[in-house]
């Protein structure tokens, strides 16, 4: 909870600690139960309100999160009693009346349901008829508990565009029908798919961390992580759910070193390594150990082995790079593209030497989608400078200096280059 | 005899402005008492706005689903078909099985409910009576 917190205050901790550990939580059961987004939203957001006043006057209770979900259900009862645009309002009314008779048999409420309806959740706010940014925000503000300003200034957009955003996301919800629902066995690996990519979307939009607030980034990092650990709670058969949180977990371990004293872009061989976090590492090897044993490779698990192999080698010279351009290989078969082409050339070209690798560039060079696409000319600059053909580098490092819009990345160009002339 | 479809097409406007439009359906009301009493009246349904939509194309043998109304293009309205589904995963699922899916494309709109459509045009200060959701649809 932002705003008006006192540091040393008992309730407004208890609230706050509330907050981030059961709202999610509430929020995705009193949806199912009140079948209205909003509706279910602004019940729980008035029952944190409450909790400060109430907390203070009858002290805290001892379990906090079934004291929220009481009068959460409740102000939905109020709620639901004045506004007249919820669909089925009687049934509502009436299945939210007999859940608060029937306290008792709420509080047996078993753990399964409990995360199917996070489950729910998460599946509804990705689901494919939300545009792709709204499917972001509703996720970072329904399970993630940002506000709308928090969302608006990581994404840099007006906080009433993105205000507007989200109500149209959750009237479409309601309007449109869209289910909340754990897909079907058949839809799910494509449901999923999607989940993971919203979720890795936010990691990559933190990490990134070429605009924007800094400090609000490393949140975006943050909150991605943590919903890549509930869905490996959540979903903890799926390879490529821990897969993704093991990518997350080894790239995010090296957030502080990828910017130099300079404020610079550091690439992973100039970064200081002793800035790394150890722990996160390891946390990252053994969760893409445990996505491993599962024996069902994926996209997000290549990754974040091609990630552990480059992270463990002690500098780049010491690299496994044969074992990468082989990971490569397989993420190409599984997902091909002309970036896992240019890599997998790359690492090839660091195996077996710069001509294997501008062999496997030639396809790539001749396709005119890419004639525009900066990386590769700059990996072609790379390999043939290493090859000793150091005219065709320079022209391969102007090509590629042409297409560069930052700055840092021009500057790493242009000395590269210089270096050439100097040899 | 033959049948004929009438599409209404409108300008999305803001709240203020929709609330005044609300405000004329006493006269749709009159009209479809007409029309269903000189017996032309087949059906009249209204739509949830173009937010709401979802268009499905099939393009080699996959589904794509995109947020929103089907873009203008040369694409021209061929068809229509009313189904009644549990919820939108399953409209888009038969929305996928339209052979037209694979050359153009198949909007997915909401249909507006009759009382729904009676509520909203009475909070927008319509005077309208229960029983004219009988002519709302």
């Amino acid at each position: 909870m932002s705003g008006g917190v006192h540091p040393a205050d008992p309730v407004s901790d208890a609230v706050a600690g509330a907050f981030r550990d059961e709202r999610a939580t509430v929020l995705a059961t009193l949806i199912r139960q009140a079948g209205d987004f909003q509706l279910a939203e602004d019940a729980v957001q008035d029952a944190f309100e409450a909790a400060v006043t109430a907390w203070r006057r009858d002290g805290i209770p001892a379990n906090p999160g079934a004291w929220i979900t009481t009068a959460a259900r409740r102000r939905a009862i109020d709620r639901l009693r004045r506004d007249r645009s919820v669909a089925d309002r009687a049934e509502r009314l009436a299945e939210l009346t007999r859940l608060d008779q029937d306290e008792e048999e709420l509080s047996m409420d078993d753990e399964s349901s409990i995360v199917d309806d996070r489950l729910r959740l998460i599946f509804t706010c990705c689901h494919p008829a939300l545009e792709m940014p709204a499917q972001v925000a509703l996720t970072l503000r329904t399970l993630g508990g940002l506000t709308t300003g928090e969302i608006a200034r990581a994404f840099l957009v007006a906080e009433p565009t993105m205000g507007k955003r989200i109500v149209r996301a959750k009237r479409k919800i309601a309007d449109a029908h869209i289910p909340y629902r754990v897909p079907a066995d058949e839809e799910l690996p494509d449901r999923l798919r999607g989940v993971l990519r919203v979720v890795y979307l936010v990691f990559n939009e933190g990490y990134a961390a070429t605009k924007g607030d800094r400090l609000v980034r490393g949140e975006l990092c943050d909150e991605a992580i943590r919903l890549g650990e509930l869905l490996t709670r959540l979903m903890p058969d799926d390879a490529e759910v821990w897969g993704l949180l093991s990518l997350m977990l080894l790239h995010d371990a090296r957030r502080a070193a990828r910017v130099d004293p300079e404020g610079r872009y550091a690439a992973l061989d100039a970064q200081d390594r002793s800035l790394w976090d150890r722990d996160r590492i390891a946390d990252g090897l053994t969760t893409l150990e445990r996505a491993v044993s599962l024996r069902r490779p994926g996209e997000y698990q290549l990754q974040a082995a091609i990630t552990a192999l480059q992270i463990q080698a002690p500098d780049a010279e010491n690299t496994d790079w044969a074992e990468i351009a082989e990971l490569y290989g397989a993420l190409a078969r599984l997902n091909p593209s002309p970036v896992v082409e240019l890599n997998r050339a790359v690492a090839v070209g660091l195996a077996d030497g710069p001509a294997a690798g501008l062999t496997l560039l030639e396809p790539l060079l001749g396709d005119p989608a890419l004639e525009r696409y900066q990386p590769l000319h700059a990996a072609h600059a790379e390999l043939l400078s290493r090859a000793g053909y150091a005219s065709a580098a320079a022209g391969a490092y102007e090509r590629a200096i042409a297409l560069t819009a930052n700055a840092v990345e021009l500057a790493e160009l242009e000395r590269r280059l210089g270096a050439l002339h100097a040899d | 005899m033959a049948h004929y479809m009438l599409l209404v097409y409108q300008e999305e406007v803001d709240p203020a402005e929709q609330a005044e439009r609300e405000r004329e359906m006493p006269m749709f009301v009159e009209l479809h008492r007409s029309l269903r009493e000189a017996g032309l009246l087949v059906g009249v349904q209204r739509l949830h706005s173009t937010e709401s939509a979802t268009s499905v194309r099939v393009r080699g043998g996959e589904t794509e689903i995109t947020d929103g109304p089907f873009a203008v293009t040369k694409e021209v309205l061929a068809g229509y078909y009313i189904l009644d589904c549990a919820d939108l995963d399953e409209a888009l699922k038969q929305a996928a099985r339209v052979p037209a899916a694979c050359w153009g494309t198949v909007e997915v709109r909401p249909i507006m409910p009759a009382d729904e459509w009676l509520r909203v045009s009475r909070e927008a200060g319509a005077d309208l009576p229960d029983e004219a959701v009988k002519d709302m649809a």
